[in-house]
């Protein structure tokens, strides 16, 4: 990110940012509407910077919007707005679409998919019917199926309870992709190799976590 | 209920093409409705019930698809009891039964990926005159998909209203449902694009 500014419906939400961003896990925090969200939709082209460029491995998030997208997977808060599909086969099919496999390729790739997140044989099943830790989880195998080398996730965490939240945790600790996370668990962060603190659209500290969280704290108090 | 959508089977009738079965209901549908006698619409509802046993519903199922329609195929009744006669109330609620029964048939056995498929190749001619299939397809599919979920959402407005003493008010339920309706649809159409659709 060079000097990257953001504006939203005509006020700034993000001031000049320059960052690098190569840390295998990093978090972001900050207090509600500290610009958080608006931070992690720059790294996949979802917001355009008003100022400044994004890139991602090189490449522009504006100009190569679409090689962004799929090196850049994005976990939204809410499942359910997140899955389009009735079953979790058919929208774990969704993501391959662009791909164009076969039909037993397709099928073999969901079914290891499904096995590794403990939900195997879960194709036919309706996603209106599972828990909302099995939907975040179907969410998250629907992003990973695409095989994005970052991935993005905006407080994943909220609406799970704590085994759930241990569950996904598990699942993306052992991603060997590399992690950005924005969430207000900040007992989720102890592994990280850096945080980020947002404050009204600035960075105000960066970090190792233990550092970061004391100054957030500080800051609240 | 549309919530119950898909029932996985290996029955003849989940192996029948997509395509075949979704273009054999509105033929059906036609000519249930040049049918005016009792005895073959009574013949061809048990032929759908005995194709529901082919495919394996459990007949507490079949009786699950036509509850949403009891109330409205009661009126029928009854105002074509008043208007014309027990015959005709009964050939007219039989017609429906029917319908929906079949109708409920083919999404029992047929994965709405698959409906959404046979679409997208039947509307293909549209492509031509520069619509996109596939839109139509995702659109269906969505449909399939949120009709669940608003109806989660429906309950838990009504219920937070009620907390408050306001369920009696179309307003203090219509207000949140659609803020929380339109929110949701800006969130699908993002994840939509973040996915690559
Ligand atoms: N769609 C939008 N249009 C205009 N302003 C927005 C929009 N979404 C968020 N904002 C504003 O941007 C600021 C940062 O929001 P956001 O990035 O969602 O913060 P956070 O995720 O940290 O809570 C807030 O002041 C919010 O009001
Ligand atoms: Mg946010």
């Amino acid at each position: 990110m060079e000097t990257v500014a953001l504006e939203r419906g005509g006020r700034p939400v993000l001031a000049r940012l320059d960052l690098c961003l190569t840390e295998r896990r990093i978090g972001v925090i900050g207090a509600n509407g500290s610009g958080k969200s608006s931070f992690a939709r720059l790294l996949n082209g979802l917001l355009a910077p008003t100022g400044g460029r994004v890139t991602v491995d090189g490449l522009d998030t504006v100009k190569d919007a679409k090689a962004v997208r799929r090196r850049v997977g994005f976990v939204f808060q809410n499942p359910d707005s997140q899955i389009v599909y009735p079953t979790v086969g058919e929208d774990l099919a969704f993501g391959l679409k662009p791909l164009k496999l076969e039909k037993a390729e397709e099928a073999r790739r969901i079914r290891l998919i499904l096995e590794r997140y403990g939900l195997a044989g879960a194709e036919d099943r309706l996603v209106h019917e599972l828990s909302g830790g099995e939907r975040q989880l179907v969410a998250l195998a629907g992003v990973l199926i695409m095989r994005p080398s970052i991935l993005v996730l905006d407080e994943p965490t909220t609406l799970l309870d704590l085994r759930n939240t241990r569950r996904l945790m598990a699942a993306i600790d052992a991603l060997s992709e590399r992690v950005v996370m924005v969430t207000h668990d900040l007992d989720l962060l102890a592994g990280f190799d850096r945080v980020l603190l947002f404050d009204e659209g600035r960075l105000v500290a960066d970090g190792a976590p233990a550092t970061v969280i004391e100054r957030y704290r500080a800051l609240l108090a | 209920m549309i919530g119950s959508l898909y029932l996985p089977g290996r029955s003849p009738l989940h192996r029948l093409p997509a395509g075949l079965k979704a273009a054999a209901l509105p033929v059906f549908g036609t000519v249930l409705f040049l049918v005016e006698r009792i005895v073959p619409l009574a013949a061809a509802l048990a032929l759908v019930i005995a194709l529901h046993a082919l495919a394996r519903v459990p007949p507490r199922l079949v009786l699950r698809q036509l509850r949403p329609a009891a109330g409205i195929l009661l009126v029928l009744f009854l105002s074509q009891l008043w208007l014309a006669d027990l015959s005709e109330a009964t050939v007219l609620v039989l017609r429906f039964v029917v319908l929906i029964l079949a109708a409920a048939l083919v999404t029992l056995t047929t994965r709405s990926a698959d409906l959404v498929a046979a679409l997208e190749r039947a509307l293909r001619p549209l492509g031509m005159l520069g619509a996109d299939p596939r839109k139509f397809g995702l659109a269906i599919a969505l449909t399939l998909r949120f009709i669940p979920v608003l109806a989660v959402v429906a309950e838990e407005v009504r219920e937070a209203q009620r907390a408050r003493g306001r369920d009696r008010s179309i307003l203090a339920l219509a207000v949140p449902l659609i803020v929380r309706t339109l929110k949701l649809a800006d969130e699908v159409a993002e994840a939509i694009d973040a996915r690559g659709g």
